[in-house]
């Protein structure tokens, strides 16, 4: 087993771990679940943390792996979350299981948010450097105004729309407002679960990682380390950058519908789709390690349990919360905490493989 | 010298795996810090017969952190004064408030913790959207639920063990129609709301809606957003250019203080009408009063009012937390008493489960009637779980406001 580890290649130990790591999570959770070890605020933050943890790969693929920046991930996740509880509240008494309706749902979400990846990525990732991370960030917050004025009915004539107010909706009097507005879209069937968050998970890992070691994936990396020479050795800069930032969209749409379906009130506010969330999602990103999946795993989980845990603290919590934010980025990335923790860390490390060894 | 390092390294990276630990063994020592906490505004609670603990959620942090400190306030006083009188069928009250950001999923979050210190009744939450995903975990684990302040019709419409202290959306639009009708204060109407917000959106949908069939003609209906709510100038221009005789702001008080200011630069000076969400307005910072002069708005509570009843809250939420309440605070105080009421009908006890407490407490909602402050001849509860009670018009004179009925 062990002559077996030896032998592998690096990166493979490495994705080992990261898939190992999410697996042994979910044995030890869904123990405590079965068990009922296990807290109702920590229980009502499963499906959550999986939804940041989705968010923080998929942002990692752009972010470090295609090495652009994107600030407007949340707008992703809003077209996703929307377009997939639009479905699941038109269709809920229509498809019958509900499994398969959810999975629909995820399918629409994940593809409504990749077309919009797209889109915004023909013109966009033409841009270089700031520039595209104003035009992301431009995105996100028009999808958010889009969303807050689109009114969408349904009566026995058919689907009705408007962007003006329900009352120029005209429908009939049996007629029901799907999307109201900035009132969102109320009674999503809450068909999100831990389970299905944790696949989601490993599935995007297996995409990310497997396009990260494939012939794109390497195409997309040499155009991060050197555009001039990828574009010399005939690598369609276009092609590769679109293809990483419409398989990241769709990820974050597939984020934003289990997201919609775990709430039964979805509306776009600033607070969860602004781009106050965009650049949450790259704390996680820049926490974790640019280029880093496991370790943006590990920050999305922390930091979204951080202020629940927290809570004990009141009137101190978000206070505290910003200083435990700065402290960890310093420890993580300083010059000086980086040669510390080499140097003793690694020291460590060394020693107790000496050790195995003998 | 170099075992001293190696010992020092390891002594610091146990520290932070300890650390780490830490943060998970939290959950666990919380639970008995915070009741400890909590238990200061119900002294001596052990001398009785157990205590009731009830929870609310609301915004303490972020853009709406004053509605949430407002009614953290309002029920603190009322559950004081409980205590203080015996608690409730001898139980002690235990009241705690956690923040939610006004954020749905944050809110769920504030629910689930309070379950775990051991809620049994729930006493909000406090904005719309954060009420809406809050009732559906309420009515997935049967809890007593009511709402002070959560106006839209999606917080309690789709369940039956959700209710509402306040007026819906529907319910203020509709009644402000009716009484700009009834009273003629004016036909021709301009409407300046926020599309972006769920409350201010409710009320104009309604109020159009009923507008029509009163007869009130809308010859202006201008919308702004979140993002966009400094500068309202265009909105202001179009509304004058209609011919407006009065512009109905069912809008929160912070940004109708803006449109006030912005309308007197214009010299625009038509009736302005508002709804709950303007009360506050004398109290903002900065703001000319005189220039909300004439203001009328629809509020089940008034600071001024006379009765003794208000007076004597006024004065209390003065003395203890140095600030004149707003509308939610009061909310929250007549919720505290709702569910007081509802529970003393109910013959309540300490060593009933929070389902069982829930059925109980659904029948006896609809018995009661609550001789409160935001609700001049009682209020009352039908199976909607909507508060039957009639709006007070107040209008603003010489900086005060004064009952228009």
């Amino acid at each position: 087993m062990i002559v077996m580890w030896k032998k592998m290649k690096k990166t493979t130990r490495s994705n080992i771990i990261t898939f190992g790591m999410v697996i042994l999570a979910y044995a030890v959770i869904q123990a405590m679940v079965m068990t009922g070890n296990i807290s109702s605020l920590f229980k009502g933050l499963l499906v959550p943390v999986c939804t940041y943890v989705i968010l923080a790969i998929s942002l990692n693929l752009v972010v470090g792996i295609l090495g652009e920046l994107s600030l407007g991930h949340a707008g992703f996740m809003c077209v996703g979350a929307f377009a997939s509880a639009f479905f699941s509240k038109t269709m809920q008494g229509v498809i019958a299981p509900d499994g398969l309706r959810f999975f629909l749902a995820l399918l629409i979400g994940a593809a409504a948010a990749g077309i919009f990846g797209i889109l915004i990525g023909i013109p966009v990732l033409r841009l270089k450097g700031d520039y595209l991370a104003i035009v992301t960030l431009a995105f996100g917050e028009i999808i958010k105004n889009v969303i807050n004025v689109l009114f969408i009915g349904k009566d026995a004539n058919g689907f009705h729309f408007s962007t003006k107010d329900v009352i120029s909706l005209n429908m009939e009097p049996d007629g029901v407002v799907l999307v109201n507005g900035p009132q969102g879209i109320t009674g999503t069937p809450k068909d999100a679960t831990f389970t299905i968050g944790v696949i989601l998970i490993l599935i995007t890992l297996i995409i990310v990682i497997n396009l990260v070691n494939s012939r794109s994936g390497r195409a997309i990396m040499a155009i991060r380390d050197n555009r001039i020479a990828a574009e010399s050795i005939g690598i369609n800069i276009t092609k590769y950058k679109l293809m990483a930032f419409a398989i990241s969209a769709a990820m974050a749409g597939c984020a934003g519908v289990l997201y919609a379906h775990n709430l039964s009130s979805l509306t776009a506010t600033p607070k969860n789709f602004g781009y106050n969330m965009s650049i949450m999602i790259l704390v996680f990103v820049v926490l974790g390690g640019i280029g880093n999946i496991r370790g943006s795993i590990i920050a999305a989980v922390i930091l979204t349990l951080l202020p629940e845990l927290l809570r004990g603290l009141s009137d101190y919590r978000m206070l505290i919360y910003a200083i435990v934010l700065i402290v960890m980025m310093l420890f993580n990335w300083a010059p000086k905490a980086i040669e510390w923790r080499e140097k003793y860390l690694g020291k460590l490390k060394h020693r107790k493989k000496a050790a195995k060894e003998a | 010298m170099k075992k001293m390092k190696k010992f020092l390294s390891l002594a610091l990276a146990s520290a932070l795996a300890a650390g780490v630990f830490a943060g998970c063994g939290e959950e666990k020592t919380t639970e008995s810090s915070d009741s400890a906490q909590s238990s200061s505004s119900s002294s001596n609670s052990d001398s009785s017969e157990g205590t009731l603990k009830i929870g609310s959620m609301g915004p303490l942090t972020g853009d709406n952190a004053a509605y949430g400190e407002a009614v953290n306030n309002g029920a603190q006083l009322a559950v004081e004064e409980i205590n203080a009188d015996g608690g409730i069928n001898g139980m002690q009250v235990e009241f705690k408030f956690e923040d939610d950001e006004s954020d749905a999923e944050k809110a769920v979050n504030a629910y689930n913790s309070l379950k775990d210190w051991g809620m049994q009744l729930v006493m909000g939450a406090v904005t719309s959207g954060a009420c809406t995903a809050v009732s559906a975990e309420t009515a997935n684990d049967h809890m007593f639920q009511i709402t002070p302040s959560g106006t839209s019709m999606d917080c309690v419409a789709p369940y039956d063990n959700v209710f509402r202290l306040c007026f819906s959306d529907p319910a203020q639009g509709t009644k402000s129609a009716e009484y700009i009708a009834t009273k003629g204060l004016a036909t021709k109407i301009a409407v300046i709301y926020d599309s972006s917000d769920t409350y201010s959106s409710g009320i104009y949908q309604s109020f159009a809606a009923e507008a029509k069939n009163q007869g009130l003609e809308i010859v202006a209906a201008e919308a702004f957003t979140a993002d966009n709510k400094t500068d309202f100038s265009v909105q202001l221009q179009k509304a004058k250019d209609s011919g407006a005789e009065l512009v109905f702001l069912p809008i929160y008080y912070q940004q109708a203080s803006a449109i006030l200011q912005q309308a007197d630069k214009m010299g625009f000076a038509p009736q302005w009408f508002g709804c709950d969400g303007m009360d506050g307005i004398l109290g903002v910072e900065g703001f000319d009063t005189s220039l909300a002069e004439g203001l009328m708005l629809l509020t089940p509570f008034a600071t001024d009012a006379s009765d003794e009843k208000t007076q004597n809250f006024n004065k209390a939420y003065e003395e203890e937390f140095g600030i004149e309440p707003i509308q939610f605070a009061a909310d929250a105080y007549d919720s505290i008493y709702a569910i007081k009421l509802a529970a003393e009908d109910a013959g309540l006890t300490a060593d009933m489960d929070a389902s069982e407490m829930c059925d109980k407490m659904m029948e006896s909602m609809l018995n009661i009637n609550l001789d409160g402050l935001t609700g001049v001849d009682g209020i009352t509860w039908d199976a909607s779980g909507e508060p039957n009670k009639a709006p007070k018009g107040v209008k603003i004179e010489n900086g005060a406001y004064v009952s228009m009925d």
